[in-house]
């Protein structure tokens, strides 16, 4: 499929413009900045899920990176006394390491196995910090984490949620429109073909996975100085779930995608706040209409295109 | 241990029951049903109902629970998954429909009957006293043994003697070739998730008689179903039992010993290590 580069730039451009000029707009409600940032952080978290349907994997797992990321800022922070200037690239790094090396494991199985094992891997991650004793204080989690700027105004990490999204944006842009991204294309449509022209396809399978897990924990670590907490349940099987949907509602050919579709649905759920009990069923029924009616997202619909009118010599 | 090994047994024929099910959907449409659990959960509420509540006699519950339920997944097939699956290469798009039916399920099932836990009358009273007190063994666990493994023997004769049987081995083999033989793919494919969802209600609607119910008991279903044909193979009948056997043993080892937590952590380290030598699970095929 030929890839619509430049209505994927417009689009991203175009979101993270109106997101960096939009504070003063609002006059800087706490509200709706909170509402952004949260938008942001999933957006962010969502980006690494679309990086592993590049490579032909249902990552379901994604929400077990975001916990470690922000398990290990909390610890950093609370128990170990460090800034979170260190300790954000510090959990990064850490839910990429753990990413390769689960992944060096779990990357050998392939559609349904590896979809199913994901679930359980994000289970067991929750599960080894419920049971981490101190350290992760169990079902308590960590509370009352510093925020990493001083002041009352939310401006600061409202902007640092704009910078992360434009870094995971950056980077899945640079893998995807690269040499790395037509390998990631050439493994998901058929990784024995690859391999017989040379891809070594185990490396580029756990760098992707590895990227995808920093991105996690990425969003995982901006959630828990955000929150100023971090529990257990803070990212579980169900967020995983909702992350893909993301993906697919914004649409898996487009870069923007994900934060299309992490925007879209959390914007709409804090305008459904009065049917705050049915979430879950909004979702579920919200999954099953995407499905039937937007196979490709809404990044695909014609309507949608902001290059249209910019080419020159077009046949109609 | 004589105890351990009888809960494990227990628990493994009911499981096995479980896993039959979601295998037999995978096997027929490749496709993961997320929401076997809930029909799990809801063919427990129709026979808490029906059995618990109005009194129906037993085996008319039951069998009830499990037509409820195959109705369900009929209409889930005709109505959601064929035109996915029709309209999408992706194996994604009709996972996320499975993920979205088992939200669907949930959230409706809590909306009709609550958070609140529900349970019926056990079927047996009484307790068999094995090996002069070294272990006890409910009639009711026993029966509800004894039932699902009919059950089991029951789908195994079916599938293997009769021409639909036949028909959906040859459909779960190669689809193409079924279809050039003859078969009705379209409706094969629809019974075969008629048959999944409905083993799915009839597990939830046995037991409840040892376990109650509540609407969200679906997802920890779910992931146990995934392990079990994990272990044994994802789309094959004699993995699903194998696999819902040592799943049950293993709960039952762990629970003795560990706390539930810790025991499931221990269960999906030991399945991640046991995928790194049988990557397709002990009798599976590389479905990919």
């Amino acid at each position: 499929m030929k890839l619509d580069k430049r209505r994927d730039f417009s689009v991203i451009l175009l979101i993270l413009g109106v997101l960096v000029v939009l504070p003063l707009g609002i006059g800087h409600s706490r509200y709706l900045m909170s509402v952004l940032m949260n938008c942001a952080g999933v957006a962010v978290i969502a980006s690494g899920v679309w990086l592993t349907f590049c490579i032909g994997r249902i990552n379901i797992c994604q929400a077990g990176f975001a916990l470690i990321g922000g398990y290990v800022t909390a610890i950093l922070i609370a128990k170990a006394g460090l800034s979170f200037w260190i300790a954000l690239p510090l959990s990064c790094l850490a839910s990429a390491l753990c990413g390769a090396l689960i992944g060096s494991v779990i990357l050998k199985l392939k559609g349904i196995y590896f979809s199913m094992l994901t679930i359980c891997l994000t289970e067991a991650i929750r599960l080894a910090f419920l049971n981490g004793g101190d350290l992760t204080q169990g079902s308590k989690g960590i509370t009352g984490l510093p925020q990493p700027f001083s002041g009352d105004s939310a401006l600061p990490l409202y902007y640092l949620g704009i910078a992360l999204l434009a870094i995971a944006l950056g980077v899945v842009w640079r893998v995807h429109y690269s040499r790395l991204g037509g390998i990631f294309r050439a493994m998901r449509l058929n990784e024995d073909l690859a391999e017989s022209f040379g891809v070594n396809v185990w490396r580029y399978r756990i760098m992707a996975f590895s990227i995808a897990c920093a991105l996690g924990g990425l969003g995982g670590s901006y959630f828990s100085v955000f929150t100023q907490s971090v529990y257990p349940q803070s990212f579980t099987v169900e967020h995983s779930i909702y992350y893909m949907l993301f993906c697919f509602l914004g649409g898996l050919e487009y870069v923007s995608g994900a934060m299309i579709g992490a925007f879209a649905l959390t914007i709409l759920f804090e305008l459904l706040q009065d049917f705050q009990q049915y979430q879950s069923l909004i979702y579920g029924v919200l999954m099953i209409v995407v499905m039937l009616t937007l196979p490709n997202g809404l990044m695909a619909l014609r309507s949608f295109s902001f290059s249209r009118p910019f080419r020159k010599g077009e046949a109609k | 241990m004589l105890q351990i090994l009888i809960n494990g047994l227990i628990l493994g024929s009911a499981y096995a029951l479980i896993a039959l099910g979601l295998t037999m959907v995978f096997s027929i449409m490749r496709v993961v049903n997320f929401a076997h659990g809930q029909m799990y959960m809801l063919g427990g509420f129709v026979m808490y109902y029906l059995y618990g509540q109005f009194g129906f006699p037993f085996w008319l519950a039951l069998l009830l629970a499990g037509a409820t339920l195959g109705v369900i997944g009929m209409a889930f097939n005709r109505f959601l998954f064929q035109p996915v699956l029709a309209s999408s290469k992706r194996e994604e798009s009709s996972m996320l429909m499975a993920v979205g039916t088992a939200l669907l399920l949930e959230n409706v099932a809590l909306s009709l009957f609550g958070e609140k836990q529900r349970g019926v009358p056990t079927l047996i009273d009484g307790v068999l006293i094995l090996n002069d007190g070294d272990a006890y063994l409910p009639y009711s666990n026993l029966a509800v043994a004894v039932i699902s493994i009919g059950f089991i023997v029951a789908l195994l004769l079916f599938v293997q003697y009769t021409k639909p049987g036949r028909a959906l081995r040859a459909v779960a083999q190669d689809k193409e070739a079924a279809l050039l033989q003859g078969v009705n793919v379209k409706f094969i494919t629809t019974l075969g998730f008629a048959i999944g969802a409905a083993l799915a209600g009839i597990a939830g609607g046995l037991l409840v008689t040892l376990y109650g119910v509540n609407a969200g008991v679906g997802t920890n279903i779910s992931t146990k179903a995934f392990i079990m044909i994990m272990i044994g193979g994802a789309g094959v009948t004699s993995g699903a039992i194998v696999g819902g056997f040592v799943l049950g043993m293993a709960e039952a080892i762990g629970y003795d010993l560990l706390p539930s937590s810790m025991t499931y952590l221990l269960i999906f380290v030991a399945m991640i290590v046991f995928l790194i030598f049988k990557p397709n699970g002990l009798f599976g095929k590389p479905w990919g």
